[in-house]
């Protein structure tokens, strides 16, 4: 048989496994190789809320699929190319993510009577979920594992640990990537604390590698060219990653201390952990007692003059409603970061939905608006939590950022930006004033009140929950109320105008828009240019500020006959959309499956509307 | 630095409880100490804060003329803590109603306490919901008979003193609101203490539940109901003297001096310094008519405060540190070049 080396475009890869099999690490680390080699890429782990479910069962199935291309990667893949599936379960759980021309590797040894029954197959797996005219490749995984670890030293738990490196191994045969980063990463993580897992672990790499070679399990092998990508240094983040290290920046800019107040929560608990590490970048990090507090605190360090932030997830910014409406109601600086789940109450934790909009939008007692933006992508959350933070300290408002299980887990490679490309951010402080100090005293422009913290001279002052006149005082008066909703109000519009216009993809005008916001922006994009691709003309914006909304929008809806809105909640953001700019028609794409959507979906659907 | 009188803590506010609410003898006491408070730590009063929830009781920031944040119910102390957190450098004081501390907040009150934050907590007790118009609160008594227990509450009380120890609180005190210069000592300690602090004012609701503490504070028997601990001074107590405490089998005993051999050397020596955490909480749990209960500084220890734990880290992770701005942090870790 001719052996050959195909370029592809682009290739989706889904390991799949136990949620002790080390699928995630074995993703994020083909990942990290190809962000080095240059490819585009973007990532998505999907993994059960168990930590560890049964084993051998499909709940208990752990995903990462990892999507490299020649050019500039939007999103995660709708289906594979490739499925390494380490038993049964991960198999069945996965089979419907197969491309017709896929090919499977799965690890033999764990096809045995009991996983089998497990993943509930009586007969062929491969028969029984139709996908044998599939590439199958079984190898004895585990026993390869033992043999190329015999006399090694380690015990069989250790062993068997190694299988995701072997299959690791067997992948960078498959697609053509040199050994070198993983033999880098196994020096780094194990040469300190545990030596003697360094050189098992690259025996095992390389052992994997040379099996898939020496066996020519696969008719060809693959190259993925690096992809045409700005000049610069890069580095691969995670959404959390890029919303915790934006929010720094933000702070540095602003020469404010960052102060975190958070209760762990997923999927947005590695914001607070990822703050945590970086003291040396004047940041304090409280793990409260519960989300309330950590609000509250966020509250309290806002009051006294800090950058404040608290991050949570859905359930967690239902806890948190009455403290935001305490930070809108005494008009402080705060960013709250919601990394949405899918709801309601606990939902499905780990899976991805935009399904809180509508409560970040409107849920608090009275009369409570605030600023909400929404992040786009991994990367791109390091911006949005820049500009929210720099909304929030100019405007002297309460600003919601919005994120996405999907954005905050995946990652992509980005250009590392230098600081001096940032805006400055200017907070709304007072040191100073003539006469008495009037804390509600409004900057004629923004509508921002001054922000005197606790230690500045002469400017005692008292705020509080009740409503109050322009000088402080405590006050019932009809008009005075009146007054200080529409201002309050009319403040949180006017960041209008410092957020960007939104910007059209596609044909300025035409009988398509597609809309999206936040994590969407990667699926839609794609289905947009594949449609393109097939000779349609179809154009597309994308919100990354939805209240107040971008100050063209109107003025762009109205040069298309028909806008679909697509996100992955019932309908949220279009009834937004309906109730400010009713003279529109919205038609919707809508998923809520706690999964993002396929390119499909969203092409699917505007084929439907034309 | 400047001096003060306590008419530089007086804001122009009109101070709106009712007519003999205990309260007013509170507000009063913090207006009277804060220039001393100001003075022992050489600060400027822009360094204090005033932070409460809800309740009669939480609008005493408004009366005083400092940097006062009324918050919302039960979230002061979360507040406070983020506040003295942000800024260590502010002097920090709370005033919080039973309910606000210890119903709706109580999960923050303990966990304040377990960190130790550096925060003055004025507990008011009048063992009633005042501004909601008379509903029982966790601590009014059993069998109390308000407006949501027509028929008597069937609920036990807490007693904030065991809950302060009970989560090993470095400091609480107890004082009542007829009790005008033991309310400002009992301030002025907690000012001195380093971490949190826990007053507990027992004050008198005159229009929801006048009497709340009458047996206690009642002029003609208040020396036989109550006892006033002092540092290094027996506890002796009763109009004539002539009673004390003892331990007896592990617990204490009410002893009449002179009788059954006992004298004043035999009766307990107070130390609100020690680490008898037993033997405090005993005290702070003494209830009338047993005991007489037990008013002052009752423990008052040094342990590390969550505040200075949190900066003294980040002095030391920034001294080792190799990211000192965001662009060290950005380059830091695997990157490559394209």
């Amino acid at each position: 048989m001719q052996h050959k080396v195909i370029d592809a475009n682009d290739v989706v890869i889904r390991f799949a496994g136990d949620s002790g099999d080390g699928m995630q690490l074995s993703g994020t680390l083909f990942a990290n190789m190809s962000a080095i080699y240059g490819n585009g890429l973007s990532t998505f782990p999907d993994y059960p809320a168990e930590i560890r479910a049964p084993k051998g069962t499909v709940a208990g199935v752990s995903g990462y699929q990892v999507h490299i291309g020649n050019h500039k990667i939007n999103t995660p893949g709708d289906f594979c190319d490739m499925l390494v599936a380490m038993n049964p379960a991960a198999l069945r759980a996965n089979a419907k993510w197969l491309k017709r021309t896929a090919m499977v590797l799965v690890n033999d040894d764990a096809f045995d009577d009991m996983g089998m029954k497990k993943a509930g197959f009586t007969g062929n797996p491969f028969e029984e979920l139709g996908i044998e005219d599939r590439t199958i490749l079984a190898a004895p995984i585990t026993k390869l594992t033992e043999a190329s670890l015999e006399g090694s030293g380690l015990d069989v738990a250790a062993v068997h640990k190694c299988k995701n490196m072997f299959t690791l191994g067997m992948a960078c045969y498959i697609y053509n990537r040199p050994l070198d980063f993983l033999y880098e990463y196994i020096e780094n993580k194990f040469s300190k604390k545990h030596p003697e897992m360094v050189a098992p672990n690259k025996k095992v790499v390389y052992d994997g590698f040379n099996y898939a070679s020496n066996i020519q399990a696969v008719p060809n092998t693959y190259t993925v060219a690096p992809a045409k990508l700005e000049k610069g240094t890069y580095r691969n983040i995670t959404g959390n990653q890029a919303t915790a290290w934006g929010l720094m920046a933000a702070a540095e800019k602003a020469g404010l201390p960052l102060f975190c107040g958070s209760y762990p929560i997923t999927p947005a608990t590695a914001i607070l952990e990822e703050l945590a590490l970086y003291k040396s970048l004047n940041v304090k990090t409280m793990q409260t007692e519960d989300e309330i507090a950590g609000i509250c605190s966020a509250i309290g360090a806002a009051f006294a003059g800090n950058l404040a932030v608290t991050s949570t997830s859905g359930p967690g910014l239902s806890l948190k409603s009455e403290a935001l409406g305490l930070a809108v109601m005494t008009e402080l600086p705060l960013v709250v970061v919601d990394v949405q789940r899918a709801g309601p109450c606990t939902g499905m934790p780990t899976k991805t939905e935009q399904s809180d909009l509508n409560e970040v939008l409107y849920g608090r007692n009275g009369e409570s608006p605030l600023v909400v933006v929404a992040a786009h992508s991994p990367a791109n959350c390091f911006d949005m939590a820049f500009q929210a933070a720099k909304i929030a300290l100019e405007c002297m408002v309460p600003v919601v950022l919005l994120s996405e299980g999907f954005i905050g887990n995946g990652s992509e490679p980005c250009r590392i930006p230098t600081m001096k490309d940032y805006p400055a951010i200017k907070p709304h402080l007072v040191k100073s004033c003539d006469g008495p100090f009037n804390p509600f005293k409004r900057d004629p422009e923004t509508l921002a009140r001054n922000w005197a913290v606790p230690g500045t001279k002469g400017l005692e002052h008292r705020i509080g929950g009740l409503e109050k006149t322009h000088e402080g005082v405590l006050s019932n008066d009809p008009d005075n109320h009146e007054t200080m909703v529409r201002e309050r109000a009319e403040k949180v519009a006017r960041a209008a105008c410092r957020i960007p216009e939104l910007k059209v993809d596609g044909p300025e005008s035409g009988d398509v828009l597609l809309i999206g916001w936040g994590g969407t922006f990667g699926h839609i994009l794609t289905a947009v240019e594949d449609m393109r691709e097939d000779g349609k003309t179809v154009s597309f914006a994308h919100f990354d500020y939805i209240n107040p909304l971008p100050k063209n929008t109107e003025e762009v809806f109205s040069r298309f006959k028909r806008i679909v809105v697509c996100e992955l909640n019932s309908g949220q953001f279009a009834n937004y959309l309906r109730g400010i700019l009713p003279h529109h028609e919205y038609l919707q794409c809508n998923k809520i499956q706690g999964q993002t959507f396929l390119v499909k979906d969203i092409v699917d659907a505007v084929e439907k509307s034309l | 630095m400047a001096k003060y009188t306590f008419k530089d803590f007086k804001s122009d506010q009109e101070v709106r409880w009712c007519p003999g609410c205990g309260d007013y003898a509170v507000l009063a006491a913090l207006q009277k100490v804060l220039p001393t408070v100001c003075e022992e730590k050489g600060i400027d009063k822009e360094k204090v804060v005033v932070i409460s929830g809800i309740g009669c009781s939480s609008r005493l920031p408004y009366y005083m003329d400092t940097y006062g944040f009324h918050t919302i119910h039960g979230r002061a102390t979360a507040i406070s803590t983020g506040v003295k957190v942000a800024n260590p450098e502010l002097c920090v004081w709370q005033a919080s109603g039973d309910g606000d501390a210890l119903a709706i907040g109580g999960n923050h009150f303990i966990h304040a306490i377990r960190r130790n934050v550096d925060i003055n907590i004025m507990l008011f007790n009048n063992r009633i919901y005042g501004m909601t118009k008379g509903q029982y609160s966790p601590t009014s008594r059993l069998g109390a008979i308000t407006k949501t227990s027509p028929y008597g509450t069937v609920e036990e009380p807490f007693n904030p003193g065991s809950l302060v120890l009970g989560a090993k609180g470095t400091f609480f005190a107890r004082s009542m609101d007829t009790e005008l210069s033991l309310n400002e000592a009992v301030m002025l300690a907690s000012s001195r203490h380093h971490g949190t602090s826990v007053m507990e004012f027992l004050t008198n609701c005159m229009i929801f539940n006048n009497g709340s503490h009458a047996e206690l504070s009642d002029r003609e028997n208040k020396a036989d109901r109550i006892i006033v601990l002092k540092d290094g001074e027996k506890m002796i107590f009763g109009k004539e003297r002539d009673k004390g405490l003892v331990l007896e089998n592990g617990r204490l005993k009410v002893v009449r001096i002179g009788e059954n051999g006992i004298s004043e050397k035999d009766l307990l020596t107070h130390d609100s310094h020690s680490d008898n955490l037993g033997l405090q909480t005993m005290l702070a749990e003494m209830k009338y008519p047993d005991f007489p209960v037990a008013m002052g500084v009752i423990r008052d220890v040094q342990e590390m405060t969550y505040e200075d734990g949190v900066c003294d880290q980040v002095a030391e992770v920034t001294s080792k540190s190799k990211i000192h701005c965001v662009d060290d942090l950005l380059k830091s870790g695997s990157t490559w070049e394209i």
